[in-house]
């Protein structure tokens, strides 16, 4: 679309889109009051966990236990308000905000609806969200990394993929955790450098090669996995890293369990997120990638190498996917299966895109991911009624829903994608 | 752009004005200069293939036991390890290559005699290569006409399992039909799933600028998800199976029982040659390379890029949804979990191999077909396995995207403008 005519279209779209916020907030008010509110019997309670089943904190949370009735017709209540002043007067530059708070009401609805008359772990359901948006936010960073210095990178599923062959073949033969996590972050810079001759030496165009990218790794894994792991079970059997208590801070109800009670990853995934933050918008270096990311030519008519920082960014980006692929195998599962990133790495982009190419974002944005796809597995062990297929469909739906509500109003470094040719 | 969603603090207040785009596409590039010959034009593939080949046999020789042993004892003994090795990977490509077309000396007997029977049992391997061959042509067209229109639709095999999930359902019900008309019913159904899967990405690229790579590969996961639930309920379900009831037609084979060489083939050539003469010989289809070469000039000369993304992506879904119906009513006549499992990505490799022309991907299907046929033999006959295949295609693609490496291995001085292939035209659209 051409710049004048979306300036000179904003206002009109905006005052529509407010218009269609508020009908949205109606609808959900609506729905919650007929699907949750009416659904369930009055009289029934919902019993939320806030506490570890094992495991001491300085406290202990009580139970939530709430009307699973009353609940909904309240959340509804508050939706129809918030729709009805969207309406009349409007939240103006705060309905994102506002749209955010309708959408939290609404799943605790469901979660009310979902719990009636049993009880349902929220701790337990916060904890694997954090641990389910582990692959995605390592996938979200790399590709922050890669696209801020201006190198689209769609190969992040198979660079997670080749970390996690990598970390649990290389892990099992060396019987060692951490050398199998150093394999993983290897191969994902192999690989990565791989994408960087093929986007910026040989200047194939970047999404072609990052799907050459994941077919290849696909391939590759799939086959070597036919070919040896298959016989020698041996090789495909690294073990996992286990969880490190941070003394005190996991004692912390709540926190405590969700954030310092984990596996070397999930404290990796945090360091990263700051690491990267810091070092793209507070360091002479981010702001050189940044420069590249946006105007490769005057960046080059300052000094700033432009293939380098290219290289360097794409190669870095690399290692951060494949330490986040060797989560699979060394982090979680335990053992290595075909196609087991399941499109995680997709899920990785979209949530960077959401995220606005900022890692705290896109670490935001991956634990909603996170969320969806933990929601998901709990309902399914709950049998709320929805066929499992359905739910399955969650993480990739609502990645959808997200991309196509936010692509329009986002803004990708300027100069994403385009090779960049010295004069 | 910059209304209500808030100023990102750490970006440039003003978008840069948005560069014009290099006039050398993808979709140029792959269309090749037009004066060339034809033996210009198939010299990259075919060196392409070669060097895939190359390094697919080297895959082989390290993943085969055999020569693996042999090159532990390589300082004591190097000419048997080279030798261990170049027969393994000899009777790999031999079994692939007979299981694909036929072997020479059978075949010679066979023509020989002049024993229909015998010829009909020589041709069956190429049969075989025919048969995995014809959907691979439908979805290698679907991607194909995305590039053309510089969309990149990843999402072919959702498509695909979207029209046969369509086409199952009335292939399954309205037994009533007569045969011939029940067939046709079938796959235009097919062709009306896939076009919806396809419109869904499109809708929402030509709306809300959601990048038609990610919302693809979203709905591939969901179609996916979705086969699975259709298969627990009517009107699919049968039994216990995870495995749908039996579609009630099927294409009649063209060359008696024993070769399953069927209808299909005949159909996916007509389809390539439509999509063939809509691309070169039709308004639309010019709005559709113009549009794919450069919107802003096509909007400027007052096509509409919108509609043209939404029609493309409807036309490539309902091109790899017939991919669905040709499977159902030939060798896959139950819908399955994994129906179109992998051609999404061996439809990519075909268009970029194809060069984006009808023509091309024929000849690339073809080609796929005989690595795809000739890997079953492969692996029953020597046990290589056929993961290798993807791996083989997977370079292929490298190669065929990257003509300048493959310029740089066989010092091969490029003709003509060569500059940046621009395709992937950022997240925004």
């Amino acid at each position: 679309m051409s710049a004048p005519a979306r300036t000179v279209a904003a206002p009109v779209g905006s005052v529509r889109r407010a218009q269609v916020m508020g009908i949205f907030f109606l609808l959900v008010a609506a729905l919650v009051l007929i699907a949750f509110g009416i659904g369930s019997h009055s009289g029934l309670q919902s019993r939320l966990g806030l506490s570890p089943a094992r495991g001491e904190t300085f406290f202990r949370f009580p139970d939530l236990v709430v009307p699973s009735r009353g609940t909904s017709m309240l959340i509804a209540a508050v939706c129809g308000f918030l729709g009805g002043v969207q309406l009349t007067r409007g939240f103006g530059r705060r309905t994102t905000l506002v749209l955010g708070i309708v959408m939290l009401l609404f799943v605790f609805a469901f979660l009310t609806w979902a719990a009636r008359d049993r009880s349902l772990s929220l701790l337990g359901m916060l904890q694997s969200t954090v641990l389910r948006s582990v692959p995605i936010t390592f996938g979200a960073l790399s590709g922050v990394l890669c696209e801020r210095s201006g190198v689209i990178n769609i190969g992040i599923e198979g660079m997670l993929l080749s970390g996690a062959f990598t970390g649990a073949v290389v892990g099992s033969i060396t019987d060692s955790l951490w050398v199998g996590l150093l394999a993983g972050a290897i191969i994902g810079g192999l690989i990565a450098w791989l994408l960087a001759v093929l986007a910026i030496r040989y200047l194939v165009d970047q999404i072609v090669a990052g799907t050459v990218i994941n077919i290849l790794a696909l391939g590759l894994t799939s086959f070597l996995t036919d070919q040896f792991l298959q016989r020698n079970q041996e090789l495909n059997n690294p073990g996992r890293f286990q969880n490190i208590q941070i003394p005190l801070l996991s004692k912390i109800p709540l926190i405590g369990p969700i954030m310092f009670d984990n596996n070397i990853f999930v404290y990796l995934m945090f360091l990263l997120v700051i690491l990267i933050y810091v070092g793209l918008f507070y360091t002479r270096w981010g702001l050189r990638v940044r420069a590249v990311g946006e105007h490769p030519r005057a960046a080059d008519t300052v000094g700033i190498r432009v293939l380098f920082t290219r290289y360097r960014n794409v190669i870095l980006g690399g290692i951060v996917a494949g330490v986040g692929g060797a989560y699979f195998t060394l982090g979680a599962v335990g053992r290595f299966e075909e196609g087991m990133t399941a499109g995680r790495g997709y899920i990785g982009l979209a949530a960077m895109i959401f995220g606005r190419w900022n890692p705290i974002g896109a670490l935001g944005a991956a634990l909603i991911f996170g969320f969806a796809d933990s929601l998901q597995v709990k309902l399914n062990i709950l049998q709320v009624g929805i066929p499992s297929e359905f739910l399955a469909m969650a993480p990739y739906l609502v990645t959808l829903f997200i991309v196509a509500g936010a692509a329009a109003r986002i803004r990708p470094p300027a100069a994403d994608g385009k090779p960049y040719i010295k004069e | 752009m910059s209304d209500s969603a808030g100023p990102p603090s750490e970006e440039l207040e003003e978008p840069l004005p948005e560069e014009i785009q290099p006039t050398t596409t993808l979709a140029s590039e792959i269309a090749g200069p037009g004066k060339a010959s034809w033996r210009q034009r198939a010299l990259l593939p075919a060196l392409a293939i070669f060097t895939a080949l190359v390094l697919g046999g080297l895959i082989i020789i390290f993943s085969n036991q055999e020569s693996l042993d042999a090159w532990k004892r390589v300082f004591s003994d190097p000419v048997e390890a080279l030798s261990v090795s170049w027969r393994v990977v000899r009777d790999a490509y031999y079994a692939l290559f007979s299981g694909a077309l036929g072997s020479p000396s059978r075949l010679a007997r066979a023509f020989g005699s002049g024993d229909i029977d015998q010829i009909r049992g020589a041709l069956f391997p190429l049969s075989e290569t025919i048969v995995t061959a014809t959907p691979l042509i439908f979805v290698g067209l679907s991607v194909a006409l995305g590039f053309r229109a510089g969309l990149f639709n990843i999402g072919a095999e959702g498509q695909m399992t979207a029209g046969a999930i369509v086409a199952a359902a009335a292939g399954i019900s309205f037994g009533w039909l007569p045969g011939p008309i029940h067939l046709v019913f079938m796959v235009l159904a097919g062709f009306a799933g896939g076009a919806l899967w396809g419109a869904i990405p499109g809708v929402l690229k030509a709306k809300t600028g959601a990048h038609e790579v990610i919302t693809t590969i979203m709905l591939n996961f969901v179609a996916i998800s979705l086969t699975l639930y259709l298969l627990s309920v009517a009107p699919f379900k049968q039994q216990a199976e995870p495995i749908s009831k039996p579609v009630k037609v099927t294409f009649p084979h063209l060359f008696g029982a024993n070769l399953r060489v069927h209808l299909g083939i005949f159909l996916a050539l007509v389809v390539a040659f439509l999509v063939a003469w809509l691309l070169n010989r039709t308004t639309i289809g010019f709005e559709f390379r113009a549009v794919g070469a450069n919107p802003a000039a096509a909007r400027a000369a007052g096509m509409n890029p919108t509609r043209t993304t939404i029609l493309v992506m409807t036309l490539a879904g309902g091109l790899a949804g017939l991919a669905g119906a040709n499977q159902l009513a030939s060798i896959t006549p139950s819908l399955i979990p994994g129906f179109a499992s992998g051609l999404g990505f061996d439809a990519i490799a075909l268009a970029l191999l194809g060069r984006g022309t009808p023509t091309g991907v024929v000849a690339a299907a073809f080609m796929f077909g005989v690595l795809r046929a000739g890997g079953r033999t492969m692996q029953a006959t020597t046990q290589t396995p056929i993961d290798i295949i993807v791996v083989i295609q997977a370079l292929v693609i490298v190669f065929v995207a990257a003509p300048a490496l493959v310029r740089a291995i066989y010092r091969i001085r490029a003709r003509g403008v060569t500059g940046p292939q621009t395709f992937a035209k950022g997240w925004g659209g």
